[in-house]
């Protein structure tokens, strides 16, 4: 698919939870293309996570429409689970399957849909290790591993599906300090590799550095949107500019 | 003094054991087929009442808790009885006797009414065993393309019989003593033996302290071995 086409829109989503009692998003639109790497920011409860997690339907919205190469999504009789096989997800937590040895993990899924043969999804497993220099952990369980290096795991995991998007909701976030650095630079050179990126951060160097755009939430709404150096250099909303002054001051 | 131990209401005296004490050692057989088969028997059914209860769906919700309700609420005497005589009155089972001892006519309709109730707490057993794990595992897996039920059986359900397993032993533990309402029946059970000798060897309460022993001497053993099992399960954990 060429660079720059849609891959992704959302069309005026709302979400609410506790039967309306909490708001999380409000009439959120926001469209993101191919190849493009976009950097949610914003502070905590201000429904960037569930924006994300609407992106693969595991939030729900309860109106609004999200298009996937322009077929919604939300539809009712959608198979959503084909969709998911081509959109990456990276949680704050990993969640590694704790049960099965990192190779498992890996292998699960493309295993288990179908898509490959034990071989071929063995062999692709032992690429993507030796690709983040863990291919000696193959056979390990996810609790001998460093945060740092279950992350990497989950992201090659997601990798392994061959996906044309990748989700990640605040993925350094639960990790020692000295271990960012070694996620970031899996997933810098995943956004230079040409990868689609929706990215859920406090990370402001990955949002100034890698992302084409950053897209600033509060309060369930999408405040305000620019290209990195525009939008740290000179904010236009008050909101921003609030919480920019806030987060800049501790780096 | 001597009366008291060992008269005919003597809480030692064992006198029958020789003539009657085969009838304990088949009814500890017998109690053992019984709570055994009725739990394991339950697996299936139980693990689906907990997967209908973890359904989005209200009605198949709605079944399987009134299921889990009625069993939950009402005896266990009162269970058996109306299955013992109403359920299995339609459903014949011939008179086969299996280990000299076992006549298929009761045990079948003991078994499956035992298991019928085991069922219930089985399922809230699976159900808690189900929603203590992570929900991210399943965020995690739907999120690589697997279906509901892959998920379930690939990812959540191998990670919850670590929670399940010890639970359903004490379930077995449980019906190993519940069971003894089935010599209501005519189920020749640990319960049944006492009650028979009793009434045989008119010594009132002897046999019932042997029953006792040995509903003892299975339970506990068994209750501290989960207990050694689940510390060095959650020893694992931890790693």
């Amino acid at each position: 698919m060429e660079t720059g086409a849609k891959l992704i829109s959302v069309q005026n989503i709302t979400k609410t939870f506790n039967k309306g009692a909490v708001v999380a998003l409000k009439d959120c639109s926001i469209d993101i293309a191919t190849g493009e790497v976009v950097a949610i920011i914003g502070p905590s409860g201000s429904g960037k996570s569930t924006l994300l997690r609407c992106l693969n339907l595991l939030d729900i919205p309860d109106s609004g429409r999200i298009c996937f190469h322009d077929v919604d999504i939300t539809g009712k009789k959608m198979n959503i689970d084909l969709h998911r096989r081509k959109m990456g997800m990276v949680f704050q937590h990993f969640n590694l399957f704790p049960h099965m040895t990192v190779q498992k993990n890996i292998t699960l899924a493309p295993l288990k849909l179908g898509l490959k043969t034990k071989s071929e999804a063995d062999a692709q497993a032992l690429a993507l290790l030796e690709r983040i220099g863990l291919a000696d952990k193959a056979d390990e369980y996810p609790a001998m591993l460093s945060g740092g290096q279950k992350q990497r795991i989950a992201i090659i995991r997601a990798l392994a599906m061959h996906p044309e998007v990748m989700l990640f909701d605040e993925p350094t976030s639960a990790l020692d300090p000295e271990m960012v650095g070694e996620v970031l630079d899996l997933m810098y050179a995943l956004a230079k590799d040409g990868m689609t990126m929706a990215v859920v951060t406090h990370e402001m160097g990955f949002a100034r550095e890698v992302a084409h755009r950053v897209v600033f939430m509060d309060e369930g709404a999408i405040v305000e949107e620019n290209e990195p150096r525009a939008f740290f250099t000179s904010p236009r909303q008050d909101r921003t500019q609030k919480f920019l002054a806030k987060v800049l001051r501790v780096m | 003094m001597s009366e008291f131990f060992f008269g005919s209401a003597g809480f030692i005296n064992f006198n029958f054991l020789p003539k009657y004490g085969m009838y304990f050692i088949q009814g500890v057989e017998y109690t053992l087929l019984l709570s055994v088969g009725s739990v394991l028997l339950a697996i299936v059914p139980a693990l689906v009442l907990a997967l209908m209860r973890l359904s989005k769906n209200r009605l198949v919700r709605g079944l399987s808790g009134a299921y889990i309700a009625v069993f939950r609420s009402t005896p266990l005497l009162v269970q058996l009885t109306i299955i013992y005589f109403g359920v299995f009155y339609f459903i014949k089972v011939p008179n086969i006797i299996i280990f000299g001892f076992v006549d298929l006519s009761r045990f079948i309709p003991g078994v499956v009414a035992l298991a019928l109730n085991s069922a219930a707490y089985v399922a809230e057993i699976i159900r808690a065993g189900i929603l203590a794990v992570d929900f991210g595992q399943t965020e995690a897996a739907r999120s690589l393309g697997l279906s509901p039920l892959q998920s379930m059986r690939l990812v959540v359900l191998p990670q919850a019989i670590k929670n399940i397993l010890p639970a359903l032993a004490n379930e077995v533990i449980t019906m190993v003593k519940e069971s003894s309402i089935c010599s209501t029946y005519g189920m020749m059970e640990i319960m049944w033996a006492a009650k028979t000798v009793s009434g045989t060897t008119y010594i009132s309460v002897g046999p019932f302290v042997l029953a006792a022993l040995i509903y003892f001497c299975i339970n506990f053993p068994a209750g501290k071995a989960i207990e050694a099992i689940e510390r060095r399960m959650r020893r694992g954990d931890r790693r």
